[in-house]
This record gives structure tokens, C-alpha cells and sequence, in this order.
């Protein structure tokens, strides 16, 4: 059954959802030129009604305990359930952001370890948990890179160096940060061309930023040189932590010449997506960067851990306190379950996993770049493509099977971009499973083309129309009523 | 073997005959051999019980405290169902909606989120969410920058200092000026405004109710704005508008700010929800995402991210925002908050905080050691009081009997170091009041 209805749909006039305690405290009557003449119009439904309702709004998703959810570029790892349990502890949850700080020295030694963390795997100096999001530690890092120069004085150093198969955050941070990008195309295989490197580098160029292993799953081979010419050029080094997984304990960014990151705890360190968010995007630098980051900064002195605001070359506050606390102390405690003798396993079982699953479905699917990935690759749409069956076509096939489809046309490298991410928490068996679906998806496509064409056919609702919602925006409940009063 | 990772011997060697390799190091032979890393220097694996233990004892060295402070982070009770039902994996564990046949919860969610946000401000549409009220007052004055082509923002010295810092930072990278208009009597000054706004400025930028809890009143702002076409952008505490006037009705093009207090926890300020709302004509210069009402194949309603085009990863350089990620989760929070306190309950929550604080207020007053900062100005939940006694010792007074105590205002402004503010919610008694009246009446 498609359950149909929005909470406003469910509303009836006087029902009521909550209770709260009798005051004894008379009414306030503010003046009316301070008040609203209308009530905001929210629903009126019991508590049943909200629970039953969102229950059957939550059915219309699709989860990670659900099933095998191979998105590339997004590390759909398993979230466990343990670290939801400690967010929930009033001790951490009930803590109001400027408590004194002898009130609060708990968490701010969970933030204080997780910085110290963070910066040993990624061979940086030090961190700071601000940022909420990967957007926003890549505005933050590249503001640190603009601080750095204008510190230095050297005022023209306004462009950088994005390669066109980056995420499209990259080139958007440079912009919001105030930097003309320079796109540089990529190799056929997906990593840096050294000589075309060679030929945009000015003392114009404040930096670069790239990720490692690159967007197609490929570890980039000429990192040093690259490093090299980028800092003989007089620029900065940004590493995008999208994907960071695969290396955990094998390589450093620090090592590899970088010189700000940002990480991605909702990818890495398994805190859950949350259909969005939120994230949480902890930008690190090395010890020559760290006068620059955001205020206010979380430190050690002697045995008290302490909020320090008078961080005077700082870039500046770029957050209302500091970041998502909620998330930072989830990626904490998966950081210390797997400790330092399992998250290496984490980069091990992750690569092993995309590998197996490229020489597999290889001789199905066209592989452009060969050679082994790291932890995901990206094949270029169905190797025989006769019959017209795209990509999108294969994708909406999968949801059918009850799997996640893998992400879609990203990079902007090939046609027919098939992104596919395993993450270390599945087994053989699984995947072996996914593989099966490909396999029968490649043959439908074969025998059925239509089939496939014109899938998903078991989802709650098929394709939608993307081009009516674009044409006549409806984006509240009010809109909606007026249409169908129209109709 | 590790919980999380569930490879077997047996597994591994096959996979390995899959792909042709003998160890899973071979994988990694493209590394150059001076990058591997050494082992890593950080705490050894802990197992659950030890996990637990070691957040116990952290958890020790933290003291919740029944708070008197707002400024930005409001103690709202949570009514118990909000982290069952976000907890749900199908909430919890999806990503962002991209495959809409399978996201129908996620975009169902944020339809009803952005239905709920319009009916609070009057604007007519409403973004997915923002990280924060700060950043979302940043990016609002963004889209002002760019919907005017402007480079100048001026914005009221009574907006909370922390947002007026993050619009700093933004600004400053981006080459935007921000000037920063007066206050008078604890409100922003309209003269001051017209002293400093003109045909450079894209737009003003206030907060009501604004740093000092006033509720300030923008009779006149709109035509003052509109002799050089001004954006107006108004920072409002969400939960306040089920009872003031809604930045619509003051003339706003953009309504912007923080809604953790419709019932998100404190959570030692995060993770919490920006919202941004504006008007029909200023749809394609919003950031962020947008759920809008379609039909699939065979004409049932259904939800899809619309608008796209705007978004960074469409226009990429071109964009006017980088925002990816969101708060999503937490806009399914303050949805089934708005759901089950209904029209009624999320109004009667504000008006006892907002009679709760004038009781407090009128109290105190009663004291020598507490007068008015900011005579006859109407407040809403949060107050600003002048006090003879040394902050610091409101503080350490309070925290010993549990409470957390007013904003010290030195924090924002250190020649202000005579100022507190008090912020009361619906969670703080009559009894609860008088206990620290008492205590603060005998100090």
C-alpha cells in the first residue's frame, strides 16, 4: 500500500499531540504592534498519529540495515549503534555551548583526542572540528590558504587549480572563498597531467585541489612531483578527504606534500548520513598553517582542556560554536573501536572489496581505466550497448533488486559514469550478490532492453517528472492546496 | 577479524584468486614505498564494554546544568518520540536523496519541513535547511550580493556578536564590505540605518529578537530600504514566531536564523538548524536544496529535489553557494517537533517561557542588585539586566546549586561587564525561579 498523506492531511481542529505542566505564572501581554494577527497554520494530531505517520513516511527510504548501498564517492559504511548510544548520553547532549569550561572538560577532551587523532592519520599537525560539512572544510581550508598568503603579503595569488573531474564543491568553495578557478583537465585515466600542471603554475596560483586516490578509485602515482612543483611554484596543497578510506594507516596526506584537509567524518568514520546531514568536516594543517584557523579553537594546557577565542591570525569564526558535537564524538568512538590495529584493515578491506568487484563484472561492463583501484571505481555504462540501455537505465534497474544504485554520471569524465563504492563493512557474500544483480541487469539488458528501459518497476513511485516540478514549483503545503483548488 | 569488517581467511584468498593477486598489499604496489606509513600512534582497539566505560568516565567530567542562558542555544524540552522516530535507519542512515524512487521519506519530510518554516516566517518558500543560523545569515547575505549585484552588507551591532563574526569571515574572503550600523536604547538605530545605507548597499541585516532578547520594531525600515532597492534580511528565533510578527510582515526579502530551540537538544551548540526562507522572485538566488511536488510515470504525487540548476553541483564555479551536505536529519527533528506539539503546543511552550521570563524579570527588578539595561523595550524569553554584583560570582553561586546562570555580556563586549542575560523556557518552574531570585537577592 503507498502511504499517500501529509501530516497537514491528517490534521483535525483541536487534537493535540503533547502535554506540558500547569503554570503558575500569569499571563505576559505583549504590545500588539509586536505580535502576529494569524496562527501559524501547523497540524493538529495526536501523538499516534505522528509516530504512525512518520513511521510510514520512513518506509519510502532506503537505509544502509536495509540493504548492500555501493554509492561511489559517499562511503556508505556501517553506522553503528553503539556511538548513537553515547551521543544520546545527557551528559554530552544536555551541555549548553558556553558552559564554563570546568563544566564541561569531558567533552572538550573528546574533541581535544579526536583532533590529536585525526592529525596522526593524516600526517598533519592539527585540527580543528568547526567546519560541519565537507563543502564547508573545504571554504574554511581555503581560507586558511588565502590567510596564509596575505600574511606572507603577496596579494595576487588569486586562482586555483581544480581538476575537471573534482566534486563540484571544489570549484564552488574557490568561488565562495573568493578564488578564480583554473580547471585542468585530467588524463584519460582520471589523475593530474604533470606537463599540463607544468603550464598553468604562476606566482598567481595560491594552490591546488585534489583528492588521493582520485575520483575514479586511481592512487595518484606522481603526488610527490606534483607536491613538489606545486610548492616550488610558491602554492599551497588542499587534500579533498572524500577519499580518505582506502588509505587509513597506509599513506598520509601530510606525507604525500599536503598542506590543509579537510575529512569527512560522515563518510570515514561512519557517523550516519542522516539523509543529508548532518556532517561534520574537521579541516587540518600543517604546523605552519595552524595560526589560521577558525575561532575558537579547542586546547590543552597543562591538564584542563580549554576554548580559546584570542587566536589573533585566525581566518576568523565560521561557525555559530563549534560544529556538530553530536557527530564529532560518533567518528570519537568508532575511532577507538577499531583502534590503531584495525582501521589499516578498514583501507585493506574496502580496496579488496572494489577490486573484486571491477575484475568480476569487467567483461560486462566497460572498465576505461585498468589496473588496480582503490577503494571504488567508475565504469563507463554497459560494455555492449546495442540495445540503448544507459547507465540511468541500469541504476533504476538495481532499485528494483533492492540495492542502493552505485552514483550516477560523476565524473564528468566518461558518458556513461557507473561510480561504484563497496566499503569494508560488506562480505563476500553480499557482494557477491551485487554481482549477480549486475550480471542478470547486463543480460536483460541484452534480452529485454525494455525491461530495463523502463524500470524500477517494485519502488513506491516510478521516474518522476523532474521537468513538471522544475516548470510549476510547489514547495509547501499551501501551494499545494491553492493547485488543487485550481484543478 | 574486527566486528565492523567481516572478511574471513577463506573469503580473502578467494577474492584475491578473483582478481589475480596473491596478498591485498599487491593492491597497493602503486604507493611509492617512501609514502607507507608506519604504524599508526593512536589508542588500541577498545571493545564495547571498554568503549562504554571510557565514555562513562568522560561523561563524569561533564556537569549538565538547569539552564538560565540563551544567547543562541535554548533549553526547550524534547518531547520523547522526536529520537525514535529520527532514529529510525530509514531516516538515520540514507543519504542524500538522489534517487527519488527511493527517497520518497527523506523528500516527503523536507516538503513538510519547508511547508512548516514558510507558515513561521510568511515567506513563500523555504530551503532544505542551512548548517546554522550564523552560516545561514552569511549565505542570506550572499544571496543579497548577488541578487543586487553589490558588494556592501550593513548589519545592526544588536545582532548576536558570534553570527556578526561568521558574516565577517564570509565576507571578508569574498571581498564584501560589512558596516556595521548603531544601536540605541538596545535597538537598532533607523537613523543610523538611513545614515549608512545607499546606492553601494545590497542590504541590512538585523536580528529580532536581538542579542539583548529585545523585540525590536521595523515600522519604517522597508522604505528606508527601498530608495536604493535594499535587501532586507531578518534573523528571528523560529519558535518566537508563533507569537511576534513574522519577517514578512515587517517587509523581509530573506528570513534567516536558528531553530535548535524547537526542541533540539543543547548538545553543546551542534549539530542544530539554519533555516532560510525568501520570496517567490528570489527563488533561483537561494541557496541550498528544494523539495517540490511532481508526478511520477504513472500520475501519483510524489517529491523531487527541483531547481537544481542553481546548485554547485550543476554550476560548479559559477555557483553562488558551496552547501552540500545540510542538517537534514534535523529538519526531520523540528518537523515531527512542530507535528506533535501541534498549533497549540508549540505556541503555549513560547508564551509560558515568554510569561515564565517576565515573571523572572518583574523578580529581579524587586532586587538593589538588578536594574533595567535597556528601559521600556519589550523583550520576548531572554532578558538583559544591569547588575551591581560581579558576574562571576552569579555564576560560580549559581552552578553550585545547579543552574546555569545568565550570559556574562563581557563575553560579547567586555566594557559591558556590568550586563547579564537571561533566557527562560518553558522547563524552568515558578520554584526553580525563586530558588535563584533567592539565592541571587543574597549575594
Amino acid at each position: 500500500m503507498y502511504y499517500d498523506k501529509l501530516i497537514f492531511e491528517l490534521s483535525q481542529k483541536d487534537r493535540k499531540g503533547y502535554s506540558l505542566p500547569y503554570s503558575e505564572i500569569k499571563d505576559y501581554d505583549l504590545d500588539d504592534v509586536y505580535l502576529r494577527d494569524d496562527c501559524p497554520n501547523l497540524p493538529e494530531v495526536s501523538e499516534l498519529d505522528v509516530v504512525r505517520h512518520f513511521t510510514n513516511v520512513s518506509f519510502k527510504n532506503f537505509g544502509i540495515e536495509k540493504g548492500f548501498y555501493p554509492l561511489g564517492s559517499c562511503t556508505m559504511k556501517y553506522n553503528p549503534k553503539i556511538n548513537q548510544d553515547i551521543a544520546n548520553m545527557p551528559e554530552f547532549a544536555g551541555l549548553h555551548p558556553y558552559q564554563p569550561v570546568e563544566t564541561v572538560q569531558g567533552v572538550l577532551k573528546v574533541y581535544y583526542e579526536t583532533q590529536k587523532i585525526l592529525a596522526e592519520i593524516s600526517g598533519l599537525d592539527t585540527y580543528s572540528l568547526n567546519p560541519y560539512a565537507g563543502a564547508h572544510g573545504e571554504l574554511v581550508g581555503l581560507m586558511i590558504m588565502k590567510a596564509y598568503h596575505a600574511s606572507r603579503e603577496d596579494y595576487k595569488r588569486t586562482k586555483i587549480i581544480v581538476p575537471d573531474s573534482a566534486h563540484g564543491t571544489n570549484p564552488a568553495s574557490a568561488t565562495v572563498a573568493g578564488f578564480e578557478t583554473i580547471e585542468v583537465k585530467s588524463n584519460q585515466d582520471g589523475s593530474v597531467s604533470v606537463t599540463d600542471l607544468r603550464k598553468v603554475l604562476s606566482d598567481e596560483v595560491a594552490g591546488i585541489m585534489l583528492t588521493n586516490p582520485n575520483t575514479i578509485g586511481m592512487f595518484e602515482k606522481d603526488i610527490l612531483k606534483i607536491a613538489e612543483l606545486v610548492h616550488e611554484a610558491g602554492g599551497l596543497l588542499y587534500y579533498d578527504g572524500a577519499n580518505l578510506n582506502p588509505i587509513l594507516g597506509k599513506v598520509r596526506p601530510g606525507d604525500m606534500g599536503f598542506d590543509i584537509m579537510h575529512i569527512n567524518l560522515h563518510k570515514t568514520f561512519s557517523t550516519p548520513h542522516g539523509g543529508g546531514g548532518p556532517g561534520s568536516g574537521p579541516v587540518g594543517v600543517t604546523r605552519a598553517l595552524k595560526p589560521f584557523l577558525p575561532k575558537p579553537v579547542i586546547r590543552k594546557a597543562g591538564d584542563i582542556y580549554l576554548i580559546d577565542d584570542h587566536t589573533d591570525e585566525s581566518i576568523g569564526q565560521i561557525s555559530h560554536f563549534y560544529g556538530n558535537m553530536g557527530v564529532v564524538i560518533k567518528a570519537y568512538a568508532y575511532l577507538l573501536s577499531n583502534g590503531k590495529e584495525h582501521l589499516p584493515e578498514v583501507a585493506k578491506y574496502s580496496t579488496l572489496n572494489a577490486n573484486y568487484i571491477k575484475e568480476s563484472l569487467k567483461d560486462l561492463y566497460h572498465l576505461p581505466v585498468k589496473g588496480h583501484c582503490k577503494h571504488e571505481f567508475v565504469f563507463d555504462g554497459l560494455e555492449d550497448k546495442s540495445t540503448g540501455v544507459t547507465t540511468l537505465d541500469v541504476a533504476k534497474r538495481l532499485l528494483d533488486y533492492d540495492v542502493h544504485p552505485p552514483t550516477v554520471y560523476f565524473p564528468l569524465l566518461y558518458k556513461e559514469s557507473l561510480m561504484i563504492e563497496p566499503v569494508e563493512t560488506e562480505s563476500k557474500q553480499t557482494i557477491d550478490h551485487f554481482i549477480n544483480i549486475m550480471r542478470t541487469i547486463a543480460k536483460e539488458a541484452k534480452d529485454n532492453p525494455e525491461l530495463v528501459k523502463n524500470a524500477p518497476h517494485n519502488t513506491v513511485v516510478k521516474r518522476l517528472d523532474e521537468a513538471l516540478a522544475a516548470r510549476k514549483p510547489i514547495v509547501k503545503y499551501k501551494d499545494l492546496v491553492e493547485s488543487q483548488d485550481k484543478e | 577479524m574486527h566486528k565492523y569488517m567481516p572478511h574471513t581467511k577463506e573469503d580473502i584468498s578467494a577474492m584475491l584468486d578473483t582478481i589475480g593477486v596473491d596478498s591485498i598489499e599487491a593492491l597497493f604496489s602503486d604507493v611509492p614505498k617512501s609514502l607507507k606509513h608506519r604504524d599508526l600512534d593512536m589508542p588500541s582497539a577498545m571493545s564495547e564494554i571498554e568503549l562504554l566505560n571510557h565514555f562513562k568516565e568522560l561523561a563524569s567530567m561533564n556537569t549538565p546544568l538547569k539552564s538560565f542562558m540563551g544567547a543562541g542555544s535554548y533549553d526547550h524540552y524534547t518531547p520523547s518520540i522526536i529520537r525514535h522516530i529520527i532514529e529510525r535507519q530509514e531516516f538515520l542512515t540514507a543519504y542524500t536523496p538522489y534517487q527519488p524512487e527511493i527517497s520518497q521519506g527523506t523528500l516527503q519530510y523536507i516538503f513538510e519541513y519547508q511547508s512548516m518554516i514558510t507558515q513561521l516566517t510568511g515567506m513563500d518558500v523555504s530551503n532544505a535547511s542551512m548548517y546554522d543560523g550564523a552560516t545561514a545569515t552569511a549565505e542570506a547575505m550572499f544571496m543579497a550580493c548577488a541578487q543586487r549585484k553589490k558588494k556592501k552588507i550593513l548589519i545592526s551591532e544588536t545582532v548576536n556578536p558570534n553570527i556578526v563574526s561568521v558574516v565577517e569571515t564570509y565576507a571578508k574572503y569574498r571581498g564584501i564590505e560589512v558596516i556595521k550600523i548603531k544601536s540605541d536604547n538596545g535597538e537598532t538605530s533607523l537613523d543610523d540605518v538611513k545614515a549608512n545605507f545607499d546606492k553601494d548597499s545590497a542590504g541590512l541585516i538585523v536580528q529580532s529578537p536581538n542579542v539583548y532578547g529585545i523585540i525590536e520594531n521595523y515600522t519604517g525600515y522597508r522604505e528606508t530600504l527601498d530608495e536604493y532597492k535594499g535587501m532586507f534580511i531578518i534573523n528571528s528565533d523560529p519558535s518566537t514566531l508563533t507569537h511576534l510578527k513574522t519577517p514578512r510582515s515587517w517587509g523581509a526579502d530573506i528570513a534567516v536564523g536558528e531553530a535548535q530551540s524547537l526542541g533540539i537538544p543543547l548538545s553543546f551548540g551542534g549539530p542544530y538548524i539554519g533555516y532560510m526562507a525568501t520570496l517567490n522572485k528570489y527563488i533561483r538566488k537561494m541557496p541550498g536544496r528544494i523539495c517540490g511536488v511532481t508526478k511520477d510515470s504513472e500520475g501519483k504525487r510524489a517529491f523531487v529535489l527541483t531547481l537544481q540548476a542553481r546548485e554547485q553541483h550543476i554550476r560548479r564555479e559559477k555557483a553562488n553557494s558551496n552547501i552540500c551536505s545540510n542538517q537534514s536529519l534535523l529538519a526531520l527533528f523540528v518537523t515531527v517537533y512542530m507535528s506533535v506539539m501541534g498549533k497549540k503546543g508549540v505556541y503555549e511552550v513560547q508564551k509560558q517561557s515568554k510569561n515564565h521570563a517576565h515573571y523572572m524579570h518583574t523578580m529581579l527588578l524587586k532586587l538593589p542588585q538588578f536594574e533595567e539595561a535597556f528601559p521600556d523595550k519589550p523583550f520576548f524569553k531572554e532578558f538583559t539586566l544591569k547588575t551591581t554584583l560581579d558576574v562571576d560570582v552569579i555564576g560560580k553561586a549559581l552552578i553550585e546549586i545547579g543552574y546555569l546562570g545568565p550570559l556574562p555580556f563581557k563575553k560579547f563586549d567586555a566594557s559591558k561587564e556590568d550586563l547579564v542575560t537571561f533566557a527562560v523556557t518553558e522547563k524552568r518552574t515558578k520554584s526553580e525561579i525563586d530558588e535563584v531570585v533567592a539565592v541571587l537577592g543574597a549575594l
